[in-house]
């Protein structure tokens, strides 16, 4: 299962996360920390997963953008990785070239695209043409509701 | 730069958030930051004409502030207010706050429920998704509550939606994991397990997970999807990439799929049905020799998920462990892998390989990598991976190859990651304990591993080297050779000084024959330490000087002198100034025979599962409740378990700690108040003596005038002794259950060989009685005081321990007993003096009656006295040595054995055995330096009886000639038995 989407980037800085466990908010900064210490911390090249505690990091890096997600340790960490690229590619398809500057922007897409693909800390689904068209269903929706109501 | 901006864009927050990005600083941003939360608070506060778009905006403000790490503590009850809104966007902007903001004890909790359920209840399946994603994300008790009927209906109703059922299906998996009652069960099983026959396969993957959880809570109940998850497995793995569309990833068909109903078998011994069965290997053997194929793609997603499900198939494998071939062609796979450029699967196999050294039928195929992966130890530049090779180094370890893998482990812990190194001793400690055939092997390396690694050698494992040190006669020599040597290094780690403290302090008499390691020097060796250790160290040095008072009293001032000194007797540490204060009063007042009772050897500690296995158990249990998880790791377990001496250890209650109170209460003198126990001593050493019990006046011992008139010394005295054997007084580990009935012991197997060599061990031990016996010699006599612990919840009464006559050569006198009860989980000590008239070959008995319950216990014991023991050794010069010899020519004085060596030929042991035996071990006597000779008398009330040996070892037949030569042919003889076999 994940327990939580993470992503920073090289200064560190905090663009997205989503947690699927409930942890006070303490333990959210301090587990936070440590997973970027630990990643940061490889050097290239090397393995793209980091042992945190009774969990499982896998990332994978975009240009300056650091995409994590924590799972169980007996978690398919290769799936992990691939559902990562699985998020970036609709990322992508959906903003067009996507960069981190996107997904600032418009945090709450970024959140919503992924809440298409997992749910509850389980992939939900894995088809990508499937979340593009619930994604676009959505601001289908959005830009019927501007039109019709404002 | 105008930010891209999706949608409708709420304006005001892509104003916000470029603000923030503008802020130069971490103060600008945090005053921006306060000035949009003073304006958001206003408006919701005065402004009650906000409309939806703006309550959306600035809730949706407020979510990115709080993402930028601020705590927000205001707005929850707008964004629960959203939920009401029937545009979905603003919908959708309150429950995503919801999700990211609000914790489970929300006091909006029934609100927020309630605007679920309407949602739940809508016909527009794009609101209850949300709902059903908002419920898969909280997933609190209370939801599970409200929510437990509806959402099974929703996920096998016909009219739900593809997408909705997805939902539905995590929704109610979230929901089982904090509240597993709301099991769906009955007619519900057929119509969930059915699920997995689904069209679409996205509602297939999703129902694949909640079925892994019901599974878990309840195997027996789901069990019929064993067979449609093997059929489906099937079809995704014969199907070709084109069959699946957009599940297909990378040309290769469902991996999310295949890998979640891989995972659901795992829940699942191999299936009964030989078709079902059948069906699944092939699937799996498809699967690895797919691998085998060339890819279909170069891109890394393509052999990713290829190999994503190939290692889910490979531990389904595992899991499975009853397919050899399969087995051996995952680890040949592995194999290749572990010299893959990818560095993920160099790590991944690793991984697996470490379950596969588990199962019996592959766990030879992966030693076969042993080269590989050492290798791999040295030379990964990622500490994950490396630590992946340590690990499976560890899982692949057997008698054949742990001389190899614990020096490899050895030489990476000099450069090892500062992380892994604790786990690392360990984990070499561990292994150098468990295939130790040699103890001097055992010895080196823990010694090395100290010195190495000397900051991550928690307790636990140095007081292991301790106990074992002390349990093996056969390796004490050498282990204080060893420990002296390794002190002389000009810095060494403070562990290594309290093992060298310990073990000089207990066996440094052992060495103190070589000039180069002679009693002062020992001493000195160990002081030029002192000012350098801790307060608990230095305590444990204060013992072993003590010690060495008793063990060589030529450099008593020296020792006083330390004690004496101001940093000591008036140290600002408590325990040292009390142990110089007692040690020094010790010294001083007690006589040398008093001395030599207090600080007897320690006997052996009793065998128990080594604390460092149980430390490094815990390490490896993850806390998580997954079942699956426990299930995998439970494999590593078992193997784990039967570490340590073999047997029972699964069944017996686990000891987390092995001495606790050894720590530094070294030779036990604070299990009361210690300054009531130097009294006793004090004041034992004006004895009134007795004329009958002028046996026992030779030790110059505390002898009461009568027993039983002068309880309290006699009662400190033996809880004195008691404590030195670190008897606990009472058992820790009470027994669980409660013995119906007590049976009675009419007779027990005693076999003392042990005693030969030592004074004092364990006489004899079954789960109602433990007897523990020590003894002092002095000449002929002996006094041999026997510890009877009542192990049971029983009352032995009528306790009694009587002589048995008939062996006229040794005499055996016991001393009343403090009471004839000994009650339930205590214990009573016997003293016995003996007296050795003549020589003897047979043992003394003693015949032990009580009665318990109205059943009478009667049984013989041996009592562990041997003719060497009163054996004194004798120092002489090769001349006299040779000119004994030929007189002692006679018939029958002279016995020899010639015997296939038993153990390696090694010097220093058999030295130390036959300077243990009582003898000396002289040198430079034998033209032959490889030969040992030596001398001893031995001590009988009627005559002493000269003896004389020579034992001569040939390597290359490893053979021993031992020749022994006294004035009595039936000692001769004796003794000849007594050594047979220890060499």
């Amino acid at each position: 299962m994940i327990s939580l989407l993470l992503l920073f980037n090289t200064q560190t800085k905090i663009r997205l996360q989503k947690w699927y466990i409930s942890y006070s908010e303490r333990e959210k900064k301090k587990m936070i920390r440590e997973i970027m210490t630990s990643i940061l911390a490889k050097r290239l090249p090397s393995c793209n997963f980091v042992e945190h505690n009774d969990k499982k990091v896998v990332y994978q890096r975009y240009a300056n953008l650091f995409f994590c997600i924590v799972i169980d340790r007996n978690d398919n960490e290769l799936l992990a990785l691939e559902i990562i690229q699985r998020y970036v590619e609709i990322l992508d398809q959906y903003f067009k070239n996507v960069c981190e500057l996107d997904i600032i922007f418009n945090f709450e897409k970024a959140h919503f695209v992924w809440d298409e693909l997992v749910v509850g800390g389980e992939v939900q689904e894995s088809s990508r043409s499937e979340v593009v068209r619930a994604v676009l269903d959505q601001d289908d929706l959005q830009n019927f509701e501007i039109e019709n109501f404002s | 730069m105008t930010p891209p901006v999706k949608g409708d864009g709420m304006r005001g927050l892509s104003v916000f958030i470029s603000d923030i990005r503008n802020c130069k600083s971490r103060e600008a941003e945090v005053k921006r930051i306060n000035k949009e939360l003073a304006n958001i608070r206003t408006k919701f506060k005065g402004d009650k004409t906000l409309d939806g778009y703006q309550k959306k905006k600035y809730v949706c403000k407020l979510l990115f502030i709080f993402l930028l790490g601020h705590d927000i503590d205001f707005g929850h009850k707008e964004a629960v207010n959203l939920l009401v809104s029937n545009k979905y966007t603003e919908k959708q902007i309150g429950y995503l706050f919801i999700s990211v903001i609000l914790n489970h004890e929300s006091d909006l909790m029934r609100l927020i429920i309630q605007n679920i359920k309407n949602d739940l209840s809508s016909r527009n399946p794009i609101f209850i998704t949300l709902a059903l994603q908002c419920i898969a994300n909280i997933g609190n008790k209370e939801m599970a509550d409200a929510f437990a009927q509806d959402i099974p209906k929703l996920l096998v109703s016909g009219d739900t939606l593809d997408s909705v059922k997805q939902s539905a299906a995590l929704c109610l998996l979230k929901l089982l994991r904090n509240s597993p009652e709301i099991m769906p069960t009955g007619e519900w099983t057929t119509r969930i397990i059915h699920l997995l026959n689904d069209q679409h396969l996205g509602v297939v993957t999703a129902a694949c997970s909640l079925i892994d959880i019901l599974v878990k809570r309840n195997p027996e109940e789901y069990k019929a999807c064993v067979s449609l998850a093997v059929s489906r497995l099937s079809r995704i793995v014969t199907s070709t990439y084109t069959d699946f569309q957009d599940y297909t990833y990378y040309f290769v068909p469902a991996p999310w799929l295949s890998v979640k109903i891989l995972r659901l078998l795992q829940n699942y011994p191999p299936p009964d049905d030989p078709s079902i069965k059948s069906r699944l290997n092939e699937c799996l053997d498809t699967i690895l020799q797919k691998a085998q194929e060339a890819l279909k793609s170069k891109k890394l997603q393509h052999s990713n998920a290829k190999n994503a499900v190939l290692f889910e198939a490979i531990n389904l494998i595992i899991h499975i462990d009853s397919e050899p071939n399969l087995l051996v062609k995952a680890c040949n796979q592995l194999g290749q892998f572990l010299s893959h450029k990818d560095t993920n699967l160099r790590y991944l196999a690793l991984e697996s390989m470490c379950l596969l050294a588990t199962s019996e039928f592959s766990h030879d195929a992966v030693k076969k990598h042993q080269e590989t992966v050492i290798n791999a130890l040295k030379t990964e530049r990622d500490i994950s991976v490396r630590q992946r090779a340590v690990d499976l180094l560890y899982a692949m370890c057997d008698r054949t190859n742990a001389e190899e893998i614990v020096k490899e482990m050895l030489g990476y812990l000099e450069t090892a990651d500062y992380h892994i190194r604790e786990e690392m001793v360990l984990k070499v400690a561990i292994l150098a304990e468990k295939y130790a055939v040699d103890y001097t092997w055992y010895v080196d390396i823990m010694l090395n591993l100290i010195r190495i690694a000397g900051d991550y050698v928690s307790e636990e494992v140095w007081y292991r080297v301790i106990q074992i040190v002390v349990n093996r006669t056969d390796v004490q020599g050498y282990a204080a050779k060893t420990v002296f040597e390794a002190l002389q290094a000009p810095a060494c780690h403070e562990n290594m000084v309290k093992v060298g403290g310990y073990i000089l302090g207990e066996f440094g008499n052992l060495i103190a024959g070589d000039p180069r390691s002679s009693p002062l020097i020992q001493f000195e060796l160990l002081h030029s330490k002192y000012h350098l250790c801790s307060p608990q160290t230095r305590c444990l040095l204060l013992s072993t000087y003590v010690k060495f008072i008793n063990l060589f009293n030529e450099i008593k001032p020296q020792i006083q002198h330390v004690l004496k000194q101001e940093n000591n007797l008036k140290s600002s540490d408590v325990e040292i100034q009390q142990r110089s204060v007692e040690y020094l009063q010790l010294s001083m007042i007690a006589d040398a025979d008093v001395l030599a009772t207090v600080l007897e050897e320690m006997p052996s500690f009793p065998e128990r599962e080594s604390s460092i296995l149980s430390s490094i158990l815990q390490k490896k249990k993850p806390p998580s409740d997954l079942a699956n998880q426990q299930q995998k790791e439970e494999k590593v377990e078992k193997v784990e378990k039967t570490v340590m001496n073999g047997q029972n250890y699964e069944t017996g209650p686990k000891i987390q700690t092995v001495n606790n109170n050894n720590q530094i209460d070294l030779i036990g003198l604070n299990a009361t108040p210690p300054s009531n126990k130097t009294q006793t001593v004090l004041t034992s050493t004006t004895p009134v003596k007795s004329d009958q019990e002028a046996l026992l006046d030779i030790f110059g011992g505390p002898v009461p005038v009568v027993a039983a008139t002068v309880p309290p010394v006699q009662a400190n005295l033996d809880s004195l002794f008691s404590d030195t054997f670190g008897v606990p007084t009472q058992r820790i580990a009470s027994p669980v259950q409660e013995i119906p009935q007590f049976i009675p012991i009419l007779s027990i197997q005693d076999n003392h060989i042990q005693f030969v060599f030592k004074n004092a061990d364990i006489l004899f031990e079954n789960e109602s009685i433990k007897i523990l016996s020590k003894c002092e010699y002095k000449q002929n006599l002996a006094r041999l005081s026997l510890t009877f612990m009542n192990k049971s919840n029983f009352v032995y009464q009528n306790f009694s321990v009587q002589p048995i006559l008939g062996n006229d050569s040794i005499r055996v006198l016991p001393r009343p007993l403090d009471s004839n009860v000994l009650q339930s989980q205590s214990q009573l000590i016997q003293i016995l003096n003996c007296e050795c008239v003549n020589d003897f070959s047979q043992l003394p008995q003693v015949l032990v009656q009580f009665s318990c319950n109205g059943t009478q216990s009667r049984f013989e014991l041996n009592l562990p006295i041997f003719l060497n023991k009163f054996f004194d050794p004798a120092q002489m010069d090769s001349q006299t040595f040779f000119s004994r010899w030929k007189n002692l020519g006679n018939p029958g004085q002279e016995q020899q054995k010639i015997f296939k060596a038993n153990y390696p030929i090694d010097k220093d042991r058999n030295s130390q055995i036959l300077v243990s035996f009582g003898w000396s071990s002289l040198s430079g006597i034998d033209p032959n330096p490889e030969n040992f000779c030596g001398a001893g008398i031995i001590y009988t009330s009627t005559q002493q009886y000269g003896c004389l040996y020579r034992l001569e070892p040939n390597r290359q037949a490893q053979m021993y000639r031992l020749t022994i030569r006294s004035n009595k042919e039936s000692i001769s003889k004796r003794l000849i038995e007594l050594l047979d076999n220890q060499f």
